[in-house]
């Protein structure tokens, strides 16, 4: 395995921190959910790369004579992050909705300008 | 159905929540009534039947553990499921005048839908053996709690919701990264089994990674210091009912979660020998305790000082995780009991001086002690517990503690859960000082909580001293808790 072999998870590292730091350093709320929604698929990409197995197909079910020694990938990583993808979606549109009324409470969605305004 | 209720226990209160959704505010509120009474049955009915047949393995759908999701229910579940189910009872009546008068009705029963779901996940967190379960679980129950906390009335309650949701999302995904990292390692997520299967494979360094990942994951959901930042705003501007249910189940859910996760999934000898788990969480708690206890003093607004004191108290049950020993566990286990005992019932009394007053700030509250005497007196009644007088449950749980520090030989750390309660004296001092010794504010008019609200409160309180006076019960069942979570799975 050679640096470029891992590629996937220096991926996941990278986009994980590029989430991270977006979430942490942004003042602007709709740019933090981004941050966090890129934290969140840095995630749902880590899970996909653990089920691949190396040589190993698709994971649908082969029949008759050809079954005889095929390998699948691991099914359950993508399955338990098409669970995780619905929660993710559901945390953004619950954010995203805040937001707006944010939005209308304070007339601004940046962090400094809602401090200013009387916090 | 008997066979069935460990599924049925969180199934009934799923299904019911939509049912909440579509019908009117009124009819919402007997749904929501209905749910919370049933999970309250049908988790008092598990626990005896974990008392007489020990641990309960229930297949979820007929498919065999470890490849189906398995619910296990033993001592330490079932104890904490009925923490969650009998504060969500008591809520409920309480929530019903405290909402209509806090939120709009239009909202009324998509609030209740909510409340369902939020007290769904809970209970699904408590009852479930599967690792990735508790992930779904776990983001049911916050991402209801979040919605239910913007529905405050001040504007903050907005932005309170949302960096709870923030750093809520960030603690979930740690989680899952941990989860995943274990997966990766033993291809499994049951917990029984993955407890057989980690230590074969402990030496490799991404073990270590997936317990840091759980461990900052976990502690974020529980507010630990330094990891509290979301949790003071939450509960000061969230609706009264929700901050009394919330305050008292859900990170008492999330401490639970950092037991099974420590002792049962990768067991006391890697937890504390090989991470030396009690070198972190022992200097956080007792900073959480000192410093948070300080910031309460400060406070001017008195569900912000609650919000503080709960950090502060969230120190000293995971204080008593960080010893590692039974008696330890023991005293955790008690003061998660206890405290959402005596928290529900200060929030409630809180939740009743907003009813009336509109408000919480403690100048505000000059001379309450005589217009509404049941109220304070229940405020002060769950504040003695708070600091720990005899013959409440708060002193039932710093026994166990100063006990299980003693038992280590340390000296120190006993004093500072006396320190402790010296300055939960203070705080509570404040407010007692300001409701009794201050007239009351001649010109606009006070009246007494309606009866559905002190009704509720007064259950717990009579619940803390009762539970002060005889704590055989509590005690038992904790220590035995302790010793299925120590001793690993039976």
């Amino acid at each position: 395995m050679t640096a470029l072999g891992l590629f996937n998870y220096w991926a996941v590292i990278v986009l994980m921190m590029v989430g991270f730091y977006t979430l942490i350093a942004r003042g602007n709320l709709v740019k933090k959910l981004i941050g966090l929604n890129i934290f969140q698929t840095a995630v749902i990409m880590m899970y996909v790369s653990f089920g691949k197995v190396t040589g190993g197909t698709a994971p649908i079910l082969v029949e008759g004579e050809a079954a005889e020694g095929v390998l699948y990938s691991n099914p359950i990583p993508h399955v338990l992050m098409l669970t995780a993808i619905v929660v993710g979606v559901a945390t953004l549109a619950l954010g995203l909705s805040l937001v707006v009324r944010i939005k209308e409470a304070y007339g601004t969605i940046e962090e400094d300008e809602m401090r200013d305004g009387g916090l | 159905m008997r066979e069935n209720l460990p599924a049925l226990l969180v199934v009934v209160p799923l299904l019911l929540a939509p049912v909440a959704a579509l019908v009117g505010r009124k009819a919402a509120w007997a749904v929501a009534a209905a749910a919370c009474w049933w999970s309250l049955y049908a988790s008092i009915a598990l626990l005896q039947r974990v008392r007489a047949e020990g641990t309960i393995s229930y297949e979820m759908g007929g498919w065999a553990p470890p490849y189906g999701i398995e619910y296990r229910i033993d001592l330490a579940n079932i104890f904490v499921a009925i923490i969650v189910a009998l504060i969500g009872a008591v809520t409920i009546p309480y929530a019903r005048k405290s909402i209509a008068k806090e939120i709009s009705d239009d909202r009324g029963a998509l609030f209740y839908a909510a409340f369902i779901l939020c007290l769904t996940g809970l209970l699904g967190i408590a009852v479930t053996g599967d690792v990735f379960n508790v992930f779904v679980f776990l983001e049911i129950s916050s991402l209801s709690a979040y919605s239910m906390i913007a529905l405050g009335e001040d504007r903050r309650a907005l932005t309170a919701a949302f960096h709870y949701l923030i750093m809520g999302s960030v603690g979930a995904s740690f989680i899952v990264i941990g989860i995943g990292l274990m997966y990766v390692m033993t291809g499994t997520l049951n917990m029984a089994d993955l407890a057989v299967r980690l230590p074969e494979v402990a030496d490799n360094r991404t073990i270590p990674v997936a317990f840091t990942f759980l461990t900052v994951g976990i502690t974020l959901k529980l507010a630990l210091f330094p990891l509290h930042l979301w949790l003071p705003n939450a509960y000061t501007y969230a609706p009264s009912a929700v901050t009394a249910f919330i305050a008292s189940t859900a990170t008492k859910v999330a401490v639970y979660l950092l037991l099974r996760f420590f002792f049962t999934v990768f067991g006391e000898t890697f937890s504390f020998e090989v991470m030396e788990l009690d070198r972190v969480l022992m200097p956080l708690s007792i900073v959480a305790i000192l410093a948070m206890s300080l910031v309460a003093i400060y406070q001017a607004n008195v569900k912000r000082l609650l919000a503080f004191s709960s950090v502060a108290q969230i120190g000293y049950m995971v204080l008593g995780i960080s010893f590692g020993s039974v008696l330890g566990v023991t005293a955790g286990i008690i003061h998660l009991f206890n405290h959402a005992l005596m928290k529900g019932a200060l929030f409630m009394a809180m939740g009743c001086v907003m009813y009336s007053v509109g408000s919480v700030r403690i100048e505000k509250m000059a001379g309450l002690g005589k217009v509404m005497p049941w109220t304070m007196a229940a405020f002060v009644g769950g504040g003695l517990s708070l600091i720990g007088v005899p013959a409440t449950v708060g002193f039932v749980s710093k026994w166990y503690l100063v006990q299980a520090a003693l038992e280590r030989g340390l000296w120190p750390v006993a004093g500072v859960v006396l320190i402790g309660s010296l300055m939960a004296a203070i705080y509570i001092w404040k407010v007692v000082e300001v409701a009794y010794f201050q007239s009351p504010d001649p010109d606009y008019e006070i009246r007494e909580a309606p009866l559905s609200m002190l009704i509720p409160t007064w259950i717990l309180v009579a619940a803390s001293f009762y539970f002060g006076i005889d704590a055989s019960l509590t005690a038992s069942v904790a220590t035995q808790a302790a010793e299925t979570l120590i001793g690993g799975l039976p």
